[in-house]
């Protein structure tokens, strides 16, 4: 009886370690890198259509630079940068999406602001896009400047977006009375001012410059140079997954250095033996750059080869489509941009 | 005893269950909320709002709470619902009753009418007023004068606004106007259940009603003047109308849509009261002599409302719910304003989803208390 016993506790205890010692591996695990393995796709929030950020085709293919984010993050931890699932949401829906655990990845031209990174239950993990605020006009109106705005004026735009309230300051401080006119949709804010609801229409630069060539006729409006606001975008993770907000930041931060060393999609494979040690880390020749995030070595490797450098993102969705073809601000700092991102060693 | 127990258990699980799926979902979402680092709490209400509305009844600036700006979302919520409850009756009734009328070409038009509004759903109804009807309307520039001074242009209905002076003595003898014409009905009454003579109730009314409020303008000092709204330039193609009220398209456009849906239920409803009551109270109330108009007044549709009045207020209720589309097309209402800007703004989804949710049900609620106290007043009194 007694020897019974004994051999029971050891059994437990035996059991115990191991339980132990699974939770502690488990833990260094991200649960949402967990999930996503197990599902076997991740799951991205982007918008109903901007065309450059986030868009689809007609048969449901989506391009765009935030788009290749969720690809970077889905070939760096699954290996296929086509195994993410899309989820069109308005800017109202978006953070609700993400902080309720539908999306793991809000890749949605968000403006990083203090309020949305401490309140909501949100970290932004860095910016793929550097905008600002700005004024689009018919041209028939003879309007070149906002100086020539005047009391009355009635401004287009959307609901639950950093332009309401930019938009409120900028009339605010110059004493000008205006009409707000806000909606839901981008594309309902499109139709209302193409229409002549509105004397203007008010959103991201990069915005107004893709939403004009969705108007009837394009080369009737223009867009006014000045800049209201600073508007970072980037992608947003859940708060309280260090490892998964990591593992974001990293892929994007891997396609904007990878385009500092000259390392594109054509040629990754074979930078593998450069001579550059920095070259050689973000291509999964050395190190173990990978092994923190519970990823092999080669997951850098595979963002650069299946998505390419933030470079040929940038050319292909936006300079190729029109949008914007001068990289303004969003060119690397070696370059005269801003684009700077820490080393990845 | 045995009994007792019967009777008791099958409350006592419901009540239980009840307990517990309310427990579970509030320890559930306090559990995730801690975990994804969210607070719970009412306490942004008093912050300050930071956008601005484009429509309000009352003042309301960016600089004020959210609080004071989830009020004026819900008068605009409640002015909507107002106008269109007052609209669809109005319409509803004339169709409802050209439905019965003896004319084949009045009969089949309402006909035709009920089932083509009934069977476009709402929300579709609502972008045709909007995108189509409404856009087909000219530029401030190009707006012709309706009635010789209002404009109906894309940016919205311009009409002028009232200048009064002293204008509570003109309220004053409105109201000392309409409680003579209460005490003559209420005298005219007792005159006729004594006598069974009639007073001409009708002319004496209207004479008090306009001669009173005409006497304040001669001898009162009350004097009326109007603004006119008038063209402005903001750039060489760009104008809009100053001066008066403005009534953006969004309102115009949300009440028509759902007044025009919703008449059709009315009219249905008021079709089925008035069908419901026997031929024979009609020919009864002829056989003693009563005239037609009579007839309609006090025999058939006293007993006719018993029947349309529930049915109607869940129209009136649909109505006040379907208004919540109107974020669909800008107007700031309660969901647009408060359960999207706010919402966003603050991130507090479940407080604002939770107020929005009551704010609806109370409304509601207040309706239906209003309606059924009605038909309690009108409902056949059984000695």
């Amino acid at each position: 009886m007694f020897k019974h016993l004994k051999q029971l506790t050891s059994l437990f205890a035996m059991i115990a370690v191991l339980f132990a010692f699974t939770t502690e591996a488990m833990a260094k695990k991200s649960k949402t890198l967990k999930n996503t393995q197990k599902k076997g796709f991740v799951r991205c929030g982007v918008s109903q259509g901007l065309p450059g950020f986030s868009n689809a085709d007609a048969s449901g293919n989506w391009t765009g630079i935030d788009v290749d984010v969720c690809r970077a993050v889905a070939a760096a931890v699954l290996g296929d940068a086509n195994k993410v699932k899309f989820t069109p949401l308005s800017a109202k829906e978006r953070f609700t999406a993400l902080t309720s655990g539908e999306i793991d990845v809000l890749a949605r031209n968000t403006t990083w602001t203090l309020s949305r990174d401490a309140d909501i239950g949100l970290t932004f993990v860095g910016v793929n896009f550097y905008d600002g605020q700005g004024f689009m006009v018919r041209k028939s109106s003879g309007i070149t400047s906002v100086d020539q705005f005047k009391n009355g004026i009635s401004a287009c735009t959307n609901i639950g977006t950093t332009t309401e309230l930019n938009m409120r300051d900028f009339f605010n401080s110059r004493g000008i009375s205006y009409e707000p006119v806000a909606f839901e949709k981008a594309d309902e804010v499109v139709a209302a001012y193409d229409a002549g609801r509105c004397d203007t229409y008010t959103t991201d630069k990069s915005g107004l410059a893709a939403q004009r060539t969705k108007m009837k006729n394009p080369d009737e409006h223009i867009v006014l140079p000045e800049t209201i606001s600073k508007e970072p975008l980037g992608p947003v993770v859940r708060q309280g997954d260090a490892v998964w907000e990591d593992i974001v930041r990293w892929s994007l931060n891997t396609m904007i250095e990878a385009e500092e060393y000259g390392i594109t999609s054509a040629n990754a494979d074979s930078m593998k033996t450069s001579d550059n040690p920095q070259i050689k880390r973000l291509v999964g020749a050395e190190g173990e750059m990978g092994a923190a995030f519970g990823l092999d070595n080669e997951w850098n490797l595979r963002i650069i080869k299946q998505v390419g450098n933030y470079g040929e993102s940038y050319k292909r969705n936006i300079a190729d489509t029109g949008i914007l073809p001068d990289r303004g601000p969003n060119q690397l700092w070696t370059k005269g941009g801003i684009l700077y991102v820490p080393p990845a060693r | 005893m045995n009994n007792k127990i019967k009777r008791i258990l099958p409350q006592l699980l419901t009540i239980l269950f009840v307990v517990f799926v309310f427990g579970f979902f509030t320890i559930n979402a306090q559990v995730n909320m801690d975990n994804r680092g969210i607070d719970f709490g009412f306490g942004f209400l008093s912050q300050e709002a930071s956008f601005d509305m484009q429509f309000t009844l009352l003042d309301y600036d960016g600089q004020d709470s959210y609080l004071w700006a989830y009020v004026v979302a819900l008068l605009n919520t409640l002015l909507v619902s107002f106008l269109g409850i007052i609209f669809c009756t109005i319409l509803g009734v004339v169709i409802g009753v050209a439905r019965l009328s003896q004319n084949f070409l009045i009969k089949n038009s309402a006909a035709w009418y009920v089932e083509f509004f009934r069977n476009i759903p709402l929300l579709l109804q609502i972008f045709f007023w909007y995108y189509a009807a409404l856009r087909a309307l000219p530029l401030p520039e190009n707006a012709q004068p309706w009635f010789g001074v209002t404009y109906m242009t894309i940016k919205g209905y311009y009409i002028p606004s009232m200048i009064w002076e002293n204008l509570n003595v003109f309220m004053s003898c409105l109201i000392a106007a309409i409680v003579a014409i209460i005490f003559i009905r209420v005298y005219a009454r007792k005159i006729q259940e004594k006598e069974g003579k009639q007073l001409p109730v009708l002319y004496i009314s209207l004479a008090l009603i306009t001669i009173l409020p005409l006497l304040s303008f001669l001898i009162g000092g009350v004097t009326l003047d109007f603004e006119m709204p008038v063209l402005k330039q903001l750039a060489q193609t760009s104008f809009i109308f100053e001066g008066g009220i403005a009534l953006p398209p969004e309102l115009i456009a949300l009440v028509l849509a759902l007044s025009l849906y919703t008449s059709t239920f009315v009219a249905e409803c008021v079709r089925a009261g008035i069908q419901g009551i026997s031929k024979g109270q009609k020919e009864a109330a002829a056989s003693v002599g009563l005239t037609p108009n009579q007839i309609l007044k006090l025999v058939i549709m006293p007993q006719a409302l018993r029947i349309i009045i529930p049915p109607t207020t869940n129209q009136y209720l649909n109505l006040t719910k379907n208004s919540s589309l109107a974020a669909a097309i800008a107007y700031p209402d309660l969901v647009l304003v408060f359960a999207g800007t706010a919402l966003m703004q603050t991130g507090k989804a479940i407080e604002i989803v939770g107020i929005t949710m009551l704010t609806y049900l109370s409304i509601s609620l207040a309706i239906a208390a209003l309606m059924n106290w009605y038909n309690k007043r009108i409902e056949i009194k059984e000695k």
